[in-house]
């Protein structure tokens, strides 16, 4: 059964939609210019994009001191979202972040090394739409990985299950699905060999396979026995009958809310299996589906909604602050909260609303009109198409539209009488306007 | 206390009579010109000026908005908040090592299954109730809360069939059931069966993310950093037109409230709460909290955030249910006992500030503190100065009402260890729950706890 492919009006507002879920927003005129392009070339030019080219000026921290992405504690997150916002191919940094989430590896805990998470990466961007094989069998011999889940300290005469459950739980199969706890310790015997050399004050490095600590006796995995090694751990993963089923729905996941009907699902899986385990055919014929288009919004994750508000206003990385602001919204890149990557699907709460608040008074600072030196039009209309216009015009619902109409009119309202007020008050209305934009639940979702 | 909502078909009408009824009984409770409770450095005047006139108007006419109804119900929450009971839940993350924290010195397989790890004879403190056991060196607050009997303690408490993934171990608690598909937490069905429709605090987490035990299925809850960080501004809006941007917050927040779309009408709702704890909150920004009692000092949120805590009680916030997360990294694979004794040393000694300071406040007897863990760790040591995943481990029950007994034995090393090496459990999770919900809140568990009939209730009330 052919996988169904969306077939309605691809104009602005599905090239926007399109951007935001296989990318981080537009950039001013882009979606009109994507839209141009109609549906199929407009996802091809995301999933097969020319060379790489970062547009704009490199960032920096607030002293206009370039950033030291290795060394910085944060500045690796800069490092990244500079990336999501000058970069020219949106999805293959969407795709990277895919990853880190899947093979969520977080520097808080044992990792303690920028470099090693740069590298990863660069590892997990290397095969953003390549092949899930090639991912897994690097993403195992890994150095942060082989940190951040024991697999450097998993030996035939000690061997750590760490790696082992959430290779099946968390990678490839999902919990509790088609394994036991004793496929858990087989595969923690498999995958013993990986080991590192470590020096105070250095840390872990040298990152290397030692045969001798390898259990090299009879393993039974998933009912085969033989003496299996990491890479046949991995191999039996992707074998697995469960597994097609486990990665198709959880990439899904990343660009859809509402999961795939059962026809849907089982031709990707086929297309999936098909390809021996390449991603790029996938994740096109998701971006073309008929759920991505017809189907409810998602909530943007944080880091998507700050990139997206920096490529809508031009303005690059150039302040530390995206790295602690980020995390109050709920994601600091390197930093996942554990091994199961973010919540997904509970980026919004009072406390990471309060975080985005932050992300968007922050990236208005520099722009705030000064009540001082400028002047605004004393008319609710007027103000929210000014302020509609900072932002490029992002679609505004109804509702939405009323209630900041309102407040234009009531604030307007309350400034009669006083020549004073009436001269700032336009002024200082605008900018309230630009920020209530930012955080209306329209521009949380996409 | 009336169930407010326990029904999903309860008309916006009849809702706001009720509540409207409500605020009415609530006034008495809390006239202006009350004393300031000792040492909170709030004025309570201060708190109660921001919305007795709100609830008064909710009392008076049938020409109000329903943004002032909105504070009336919360206003009725607060009424009724004074003596009401709380939960505090802390999860320590990780899977702690009970077999460390309360480490079995007088077992004969201790040294040889931990050679490394083992504590020296007379580390830590002495644990009275039973003598093969002694506290953590790092433990000396919770050893000094036990000695006050303020301290109940299940040295092995766990599941039959124990799950050995930090997620879906983590989730049983989190649901309070042993089953993957609860989407709701055990405390967040507590509020949805005894909640009101309008008051998000009830169920709070202190945290930046909302603690999934809160999770409810109607009503809602809120997490927050910490009470006195609550805050939003922006850039050149001042005076009048800040004050009106606020108010707009909550109306942005309503015009989604009716949408077919799932997301939208989410953010939607966070909005209208991040908005209305705004405005609850606003009694407590800038360094407003003073402390009766000296908290630990900190790189970690922890003890700011249960200072903070003591006070929302004091001023009679309407909060129920209360969940935050223990400093420190429990997962112990490698380099345990730096990483346990860190994380272990902060959490104690903020637990007893904390009791503390609700002695001083003459809170104490209002709150219920519940610390847990999702697993212990396995018997014997790996070779990495860790220890791997486990089945029973440590829980706690902290606070002037409790039992202060221990509940379920010591397993022991030789028989006390399962197949694979981890210690059994002597006492269920979900038993405690249930005791909680009916001991503590006086509420039927059989509502709350799926299967609940078929646990133990340990008394752990005095």
């Amino acid at each position: 059964m052919a996988i169904p492919v969306y077939r309605g009006k691809f104009g602005e507002a599905q090239a926007e939609r399109l951007l935001w879920r296989a990318g981080f927003g537009p950039r001013p005129g882009q979606a009109k210019a994507l839209a141009k392009k109609g549906r199929n070339k407009a996802v091809l030019s995301l999933t097969r994009p020319a060379a790489e080219k970062l547009v704009g000026p490199a960032p920096t921290d607030d002293r206009k001191v370039p950033i030291a992405p290795l060394d910085s504690t944060g500045h690796d997150h800069l490092w990244w979202l500079d990336r999501m916002v000058r970069g020219n191919r949106p999805l293959m940094e969407r795709m990277t972040l895919v990853w880190h989430d899947w093979f969520a590896t977080s520097n808080a805990m044992g990792v303690r090394s920028q470099k090693l998470m740069l590298e990863q990466n660069a590892l997990l961007r290397r095969h953003a739409l390549g092949s899930f094989s090639q991912l897994l069998l690097d993403v195992t011999k890994d150095p942060a990985m082989l940190i951040f889940l024991s697999g450097n300290k998993n030996t035939k005469t000690s061997p750590n299950e760490n790696f082992a459950r959430e290779l099946m739980e968390l990678f490839t199969l999902g919990a509790d699905r088609g394994y036991d706890e004793s496929d858990v310790r087989e595969q923690a015997r498999s995958l013993t060999g990986w080991r590192s050399r470590y020096t105070r004050g250095v840390g872990d490095y040298d990152f290397h396979y030692e045969p001798r600590l390898h259990d090299d006796g009879i393993k039974r995995i998933f009912g085969k026995q033989g003496n299996f090694d990491w890479q046949d751990s991995c191999r039996l993963c992707l074998e697995h009958p469960l597994h097609a089923s486990f990665l198709v729905r959880k990439l899904w996941s990343y660009f859809i809310p509402t999961v795939p009907g059962g026809p849907t699902q089982e031709a990707l899986e086929k297309l999936y299996r098909s390809s021996k385990y390449q991603i790029r055919p996938l994740v096109e014929a998701i971006l073309q589906h008929p759920d991505l288009y017809l189907g409810p919004r998602m909530v943007k994750p944080p880091v998507v909604y700050t990139a997206g508000l920096l490529r809508a206003m031009g303005r690059g990385v150039d302040s530390a602050a995206w790295f602690r602001l980020s995390g109050a919204a709920g994601q600091r890149l390197f930093y996942p909260p554990n091994v199961a990557g973010w919540e997904d699907d509970r980026w919004l709460d009072t406390a990471t609303f309060r975080g985005r608040w932050n992300l968007a008074a922050w990236a208005l600072k520099p722009v705030a009109l000064d009540e001082k030196t400028a002047t605004a039009p004393a008319n609710a209309t007027t103000l929210l198409t000014r302020a509609l216009a900072f932002w490029s015009k992002p679609p505004l619902r109804s509702g939405t539209r009323q209630a900041l109409l309102a407040f234009a009119q009531r604030s307007l309202n309350d400034a009669k009488g006083s020549t004073t007020n009436e001269r700032t008050y336009p002024v200082l209305i605008e900018n309230a306007l630009r920020q209530l934009i930012a955080v209306s639940p329209d521009l949380q979702t996409s | 206390m009336p169930r407010a909502c326990a029904c999903n078909d309860f008309s916006r009408t009849e809702l706001f009579r009720r509540a409207a009824a409500q605020a009415g009984q609530g006034l008495p409770v809390i006239e202006p010109g009350m004393p300031l409770p000792a040492g909170t450095g709030l004025t309570r005047r201060r708190f109660l000026a921001r919305t007795t006139g709100l609830a008064l108007a909710v009392y008076g006419g049938s020409r109000l908005s329903s943004a002032a109804l909105d504070d009336g119900i919360a206003q009725a929450a607060a009424g009724g908040a004074a003596d009401s009971r709380v939960l505090v839940s802390i999860f320590l993350d990780g899977g702690a090592d009970s077999i460390s924290i309360l480490f079995p010195n007088g077992d004969p397989r201790y040294r040889s299954l931990r050679p490394k790890l083992a504590l020296p004879e007379a580390a830590g403190f002495a644990f009275p109730e039973d003598g093969r056991l002694r506290w953590h060196p790092s433990a000396e607050a919770l050893s000094k809360l036990h000695g006050e009997g303020k301290l109940s303690v299940f040295p092995a408490i766990g599941y039959t069939s124990p799950d050995k993934s930090h997620f879906t171990s983590r989730h049983y608690w989190e649901v309070g059931a042993t089953d993957v598909n609860v989407r709701t937490g055990w405390l967040g069905r507590f509020i949805d069966q005894t909640g009101r429709p309008d008051n998000p605090i009830q169920g709070l987490a202190l945290d930046n993310r909302l603690q999934p035990s809160l999770a409810t299925a109607r009503l809602p809850v809120a997490s927050m950093d910490g009470p006195d960080r609550y805050s939003f501004t922006a850039n050149k809006v001042s005076g009048q037109v800040e004050a009106r941007m606020h108010e707009t917050l909550s109306a942005l927040g309503k015009a989604h409230a009716s949408t077919g779309d799932p997301a939208l009408r989410y953010a939607g709702e966070v909005v209208s709460q991040a908005s209305r704890l705004r405005e609850q909150a606003a009694a407590f920004q800038g360094g407003a909290i003073k402390s009766p009692v000296a908290y630990p000092t900190s790189q970690n949120d922890f003890p700011r955030r249960l200072a903070g805590l003591a006070a929302l009680l004091a001023a009679g916030l309407p909060l129920r249910c209360v969940a935050l997360t223990a400093p420190g990294m429990y997962d112990t694979h490698a380099n345990q006992p730096d990483a346990l004794s860190q994380g272990l040393k902060l959490t104690s000694d903020s637990l007893l500030a904390f009791q503390r300071d609700l002695e001083a406040r003459g809170l104490a007897d209002r709150v219920l503190v519940h610390v847990w863990s999702e697993f212990g760790r396995r018997g014997k040591e790996n070779a990495s100065d860790g220890t791997d995943h486990g089945a029973a481990g440590i829980g706690l029950l902290l606070g002037t009402r409790v039992a202060g007994q221990m509940v379920g034995e010591f397993p022991g090393l030789s028989n006390g260890l399962d197949s694979q090496g981890n210690l059994k459990a002597t006492s269920d999770f979900r038993g405690v729950y249930s005791a909680i919900m009916e001991q503590w809140f006086e509420t039927d568990a059989g509502a709350i706890i799926p299967n609940a009939g078929s646990f133990a209730r340990p008394k752990i009330l005095e």
